[in-house]
């Protein structure tokens, strides 16, 4: 009896489904999680309470990244030194206690494995296709461009699933984002995602899970895959998810914690059936064309205020809706911004190269092509790389990316999250503005006061010579 | 969590869209290690306006908040829950709230009812002056002016919410049926189900 067609979303969900209840609410299996220190505390000190045990520590990964500091984590003399911020080291020192407490494996801040959660799952082959993934935190999304299911969770889901490696979940409805052609040059993944969320916006994707379908994600990396997934929840969908493939087989193939072997063989035949079947509807569907995209900058305070870096700042009255007229009137204030000022007459004063969108090797290698032998203008004050893990930083060394960044006037910085948000050291000053490839320009998110446009790295790097948001391509 | 039946008093008329956790309970108070005393920081750079609707002395203590579209959007943070309740919310009103958010509120207690755009806007009048009544067992919205709007949720939510039931306690008693599904993963996907190990 041929099964009626199903989505890869609608395989990996089936295939992990506990039990279903009558109201269609479903008890679903975890393969992997990751936990950081800033939401789960509160979720370890629940179990202790309750006198709880984590039920699969195996399947259950540590990494300290939010709050750590991205300055040198070790003295002159191989000492470790000390968080300055005393909250923040709180926080650290929590999760290092609860690691060993239940028994969950701990990737310490100065191992060469640290990292960004999101860099850290894939790079380890922690993360793997057809598995559900979670994490307590928004951009868990990203996992979806190695074809996991895979979303972010609040603090009392991360207590549910260290007790029991499984959420109540309902279905989501399932969204195709579609991407024919090819990306022009300088058009990089990370423009494609911005332009995918200005076209359907913050809530377009509400109840969805996307799945990224055409050509050119089929020609993309899996670098650039983790990128536009990792994004897919500022389109407001809980996940976004790309077809595993011999791409990703390549990538994951021989990471430490990857399959090997005879089981490798195994699980690689059970990937390659989880495609989305030719005839499978999908409850939404939005077609791009790739060759329309151009290097793209937001220029408000919600990802979906993007505009192509040939634009001009849009008029807030050009707007239909009431509420989006007046969020853009605000968005202006606050960004400081004029109607119809040309995006390239834009100063920066800040450029962050960093966060789990954009800080693997890809993401450095892009930006670095751009500042060979070139150098950051005066008005730029602060520049930084932050790698995503002490791996990518090491691979980095070795083709000697850091070489360039520091001749171009750019700090080379311990992986972490960084700028990305105003936990630890790194922040905007309040009232500048920064070229960011990090995912979030909402008010505040990089430091109170602080003014972000969402870019590239290629298009960061260009920022960072020209003192300015510039087209990559013009340089 | 505290079992929730009717939810009764002066709403606060914000009606903001797109309201993000950022904005619910800015980065900074998230380096907290416990769920307590977050309420100083909710809406913290809402209310260094003067004149703003969560300070206003009508509206202190209110236990609902209406909002606009997409309640709750961005971070995972449950912080923004924990923080509203530290404020006294025990329930939003709004046309649609993030999934994350909606779930981490249901969490915590806090109901989420999602009304269509029109009534949202009543009720926005309505609360500059009089109180909002929303009874979970009937599933209404109710004012002193007769307004009257049915509202859906969740069947096994709304018995979590009403019995006040611990969700991880509810599936550790369903253990049988998660070892069941453990076993067949052992055998149909063994590289997942065995646990991380790393190769050699
Ligand atoms: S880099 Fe930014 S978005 Fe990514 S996990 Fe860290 S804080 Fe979250």
């Amino acid at each position: 009896m041929a099964s009626k067609p199903r989505t890869l979303y609608e395989k990996i969900w089936d295939d992990h489904v506990v039990e279903r209840r009558e109201d269609g609410t479903c008890l679903v299996y975890i393969d992997r999680h990751l936990v950081h220190e800033v939401t789960s505390p509160q979720a370890f000190e629940a179990l202790r309470l309750a006198g709880r045990k984590v039920r699969r520590p195996d399947l259950t990964l540590a990494v300290p990244d939010h709050n750590v500091p991205t300055t040198a984590r070790r003295g002159p003399d191989g000492a470790r030194l000390p968080v300055e911020d005393p909250q923040s080291a709180a926080q650290l020192a929590a999760l290092e206690r609860n690691a060993p407490d239940f028994g969950i494996r701990y990737i310490d801040a100065v191992a060469a494995e640290q990292g960004i959660v999101h860099v850290v799952g894939p790079e380890q082959g922690f993360s793997l296709p057809g598995s559900t993934i979670v994490c307590g935190d928004s951009h868990t999304a990203a996992h979806g461009g190695i074809g996991a299911l895979a979303f972010g969770i609040g603090t009392s889901e991360v207590e549910h699933v260290l007790a029991t490696q499984t959420l109540l979940l309902s279905p989501s409805k399932t969204m195709e984002v579609r991407v024919e052609g090819t990306l022009g040059p300088g058009v990089t993944p990370k423009d494609l995602i911005l332009h995918i969320i200005g076209h359907i916006g913050t809530a377009g994707g509400t109840g969805h899970v996307i799945e990224y379908r055409g050509r050119v994600f089929e020609e993309m990396s899996v670098e650039g895959r983790l990128t536009v997934c990792n994004m897919s929840i500022e389109g407001g969908a809980r996940a976004g998810i790309i077809a595993p493939d011999e791409t990703t087989f390549a990538y994951l193939k021989g990471r430490p914690m990857a399959p090997a072997g005879e089981e490798w063989d195994r699980a690689v035949a059970y990937w390659r059936t989880l495609a989305t079947d030719p005839d499978a509807r999908f409850d939404k569907s939005v077609t791009i064309e790739a060759s329309a995209i151009e290097p793209t900058v937001s220029w408000g305070t919600s990802p979906e205020d993007v505009v192509p870096i040939g634009g001009r700042v849009p008029d807030p009255d050009s707007f239909a809706d009431a509420a989006k007229r007046e969020a853009a009137r605000r968005s202006l204030e606050y960004m400081g911004l004029e109607v119809g000022q040309a995006m390239t007459d834009i100063p920066v004063e800040n450029v962050f190269i960093g966060s789990c969108t954009n800080s693997r090797i890809e993401d450095l290698r892009e930006a670095a092509a751009v500042l060979d032998g070139k150098a950051k203008a005066d008005g730029v004050k602060w520049a930084i790389v932050v790698p995503g893990s002490g791996l990518v930083k090491r691979q980095a060394e070795a083709e000697g990316l850091d070489h360039i960044f520091m001749s171009a006037g750019f700090e080379w910085r311990e992986p972490g999250c960084s700028a990305c948000l105003g936990m630890n050291p790194d922040k905007v000053p309040s009232g500048e503005r920064c070229a960011s490839t990090s995912n979030r320009n909402f008010v505040g998110r990089q430091g109170p006061g602080a003014r972000t446009h969402l870019l590239s790295p290629a298009m960061a790097a260009a920022a960072a010579i020209t003192g300015k948001l510039t087209d990559v391509r013009d340089l | 969590m505290e079992a929730v039946a009717t939810i009764e008093g002066r709403a606060i008329p914000f009606g903001a869209k797109n309201v993000d956790t950022d904005v619910i309970i800015p980065a900074r108070w998230l380096k907290t290690v416990t769920r307590e005393g977050l309420g100083e920081g909710a809406f913290e750079n809402l209310r260094k306006a003067p004149g703003n609707v969560f300070d206003a002395p009508e509206f202190a203590d209110s236990p609902i908040l209406i909002a606009g579209d997409n309640f709750g959007c961005g971070s995972s943070r449950e912080h923004a829950a924990w923080a509203m309740l530290d404020l006294g919310i025990r329930a939003v009103i709004a046309p649609s709230f993030s999934d994350i958010f909606a779930s981490n509120a249901f969490k915590n207690g806090i109901l989420t009812v999602a009304l269509p755009q029109e009534q949202v806007d009543r009720l926005l009048e309505v609360a500059r002056t009089s109180p909002i009544t929303i009874d979970l067992e009937e599933q209404r919205v109710t004012t002193p002016m007769q307004d009257r709007f049915s509202f859906d949720i969740d069947p096994f939510r709304k018995k979590c919410l009403t019995e006040g039931l611990d969700e991880v306690g509810l599936t550790l008693a369903r253990d049988e049926a998660i070892q069941e599904y453990e076993e067949r993963r052992r055998r149909h996907a063994p590289w997942l189900a065995m646990g991380v190990r790393e190769n050699a």
